[in-house]
């Protein structure tokens, strides 16, 4: 039977390689996810028979039971602008069932005492189980974290305690270290008092609130992307101190995976992983001298039909989406209006820079939802030759991402970030609510360039106005 | 499990995340979204963990199963809320207009 389980799980985790494998082109993507589904089911079905002799039936289906009753329905009715906090959330639990497997054993095996009668190599499965707990509970406070700032329950601008951050940050992370060390010693001789395993667990999650809570709304997509990486890791860390095949291979696939995507985010930001952790980026210091170049210069406003007319007689436009408009839930709204111009003959594309949003590629699940067609959504690196050609960009809700003092200004904080080259084109209408800087604290000088006017506002509202005009011309 | 049988496991451990890294390298930023999503429902793995370390225990104790409840519950939420929102994204980029797969191969 257990040679059964053994072979379950190697077909389990050869369909999570092809599914995850499917996930990375647009057309066998839906089917990719359904073959890790289904992979799912097979490893699921494995351990079921793996532990078909258990007297916790009753609990085991219960649990089972809540957890089908409470994940289904938000994952069916979020909307598409809250994806961001939801996959911060369902990564949250995943971390957390990780620092509780670990404590479960932890409590099981008499303090990791047993496992040195029972099964082969204490030090290294002990080392992975405190791994697992650490990692497990840090991601798990640290999704929470991340999930509150998004849901804007906490606000999303980076909350420091200035100069103490990096000593507190120090102290709980060497408090986790110590905890464990003790636990570990306590592994080998007479096992340690159960509080300090809870300590570990504690230290841990608080090292995970103090990462997450400086950093800003602006770097979630690393954000996401790190935690999601983490949870892996720790996954497959529980999988080696469980000798569960299934678990080391999904979950290092995942921190793998989750580690390239981590990566790319801080890459498209010109800026390290490190320091978007350290957090506190923006909203700070930059800010003073970034604003004394631009000195004194007026914007200059406009008003929905000025823009539906230079919309309607472009060739070309191409639309900048940012966070404003997820947060304005204007997708559709952009949609309809690309459908008239299109309709008028202009050619609508969409540019999407790594980093807009608050997770990645979270324009293009915006856009997708309004029936945009993906090859319309271009990367950065394919549509910035194309703005010098282009006659009008709108930029709606963006701007950190189209400021071109990150290519001009090397006294700018965000001198070096790979932007989109809005400015190059003929003539930008900037969408947004008012003049206030983005989340870098930094002024842009695209506002104040001869060929942007601003159309001040609420994007969706803009929008909606702006078709309007252009149904009425 | 001796150490033969843990080395063993490093070894699909390191195998894996070069598998993870081979996988993964060149995904469009359009599929980045559902790729996390995908993931992060993988990872939900874990579930399994929970189902083992409770399904094993020969007479758990009161806080044994408070705990595995609770992560049996979290992990299920992880793995079933992440592949149905995945699919549900999905399917959104799957719906375009009719006339649009003729141009499909330039993606």
């Amino acid at each position: 039977m257990d040679i059964l389980v053994y072979v379950l799980y190697i077909v389990a985790f050869a369909m999570f390689i092809l599914g995850l494998s499917g996930l990375t082109a647009p057309r066998s993507a839906v089917r990719g996810n359904k073959i890790a589904a289904a992979g799912m089911a097979v490893a699921f079905i494995a351990t079921l028979i793996h532990i078909r002799t258990t007297s916790s039936w009753v609990i085991i289906i219960a649990a089972l039971a809540v957890g089908v009753i409470a994940g289904i329905p938000p994952a069916r009715r979020v909307k598409m602008t809250a994806i961001p906090q939801l996959v911060a959330l369902f990564n949250g639990v995943g971390g957390g069932t990780v620092a509780l497997i670990a404590w479960g054993e932890f409590i099981e095996s008499d303090g990791f005492t047993a496992l040195r009668v029972s099964s082969g190599p204490p030090i290294p499965l002990v080392v992975a189980s405190l791994f697992a707990a650490i990692i497990g509970s840090l991601s798990f406070w640290g999704s929470i974290i991340a999930f509150l700032k998004l849901q804007q329950i906490l606000p999303s601008r980076p909350l420091t305690v200035g100069r103490l951050q990096r000593p507190l940050n120090v102290v709980v992370f060497l408090g986790s270290v110590a905890a464990s060390v003790v636990v570990g010693i306590g592994a080998i001789t007479t096992g340690a008092a159960p509080i300090w395993f809870v300590a570990i667990l504690i230290f841990a999650g608080l090292l995970g609130v103090v990462t997450v809570l400086p950093i800003g709304g602006a770097d979630m997509p690393v954000v996401i992307s790190l935690l999601n990486a983490l949870t892996g890791l720790s996954a497959a860390a529980a999988g080696l101190a469980l000798n569960n095949i299934a678990m080391i291979v999904a979950g290092m696939i995942v921190g793998a995976s989750g580690t390239i995507l981590t990566n790319l985010m801080a890459k498209a930001m010109n800026r390290s992983i490190p320091s978007i952790v350290a957090g506190g980026f923006g909203g700070g210091t930059g800010a003073a001298s970034a604003t004394a170049g631009i000195g004194d210069q007026q914007a200059k406003s406009t008003s929905a039909s000025d823009a539906a007319i230079k919309l309607a007689y472009a060739n070309q436009v191409i639309v900048v989406p940012g966070y404003g408009l997820a947060v304005a839930q204007a997708q559709h709204a952009v949609k309809d209006m690309a459908k008239v111009l299109e309709a008028r003959g202009v050619e609508v594309k969409y540019a999407i820079h790594p980093v807009a949003g608050r997770m990645p590629g979270h324009m293009n699940v915006l856009l997708a939802e309004a029936d945009v067609a993906y090859d319309a959504m271009k990367e950065m690196d394919d549509i910035n030759a194309e703005f010098s050609r282009t006659d009008v960009t709108i930029v709606i809700g963006a701007n950190d991402v189209t400021n071109p003092a990150a290519r001009t200004d090397p006294n700018s904080p965000i001198f070096g970030m790979p932007i989109l080259n809005v400015d190059e084109s003929r003539s930008v209408i900037v969408l947004k609510r008012s003049m206030s800087s983005g989340y870098a604290g930094v002024e842009n000088p695209l506002f104040f360039a001869a060929n942007t006017t601003m159309l001040f506002g609420d994007a969706k509202k803009s929008v909606t106005q702006v078709t309007e005009e252009l149904k009425a011309l | 499990m001796d150490y033969t049988g843990f080395l063993a496991n490093i070894a699909i451990l390191v195998l894996s995340g070069f598998i993870g890294f081979a996988v993964i390298s060149k995904v469009p930023n359009t599929l980045h979204t559902p790729l996390m999503s995908g993931t992060n429902a993988i990872h939900g793995i874990v579930v399994l963990g929970a189902l083992v370390v409770l399904g094993t225990a020969e007479n758990p104790g009161i806080p044994l199963q408070i705990i595995s409840f609770i992560a049996i519950v979290f992990g299920t939420v992880n793995v079933i809320g992440g592949f149905v929102v995945t699919d549900r994204m999905l399917a959104m980029f799957k719906t375009r207009p009719a006339s649009v797969d003729s141009t499909d191969g330039k993606n």
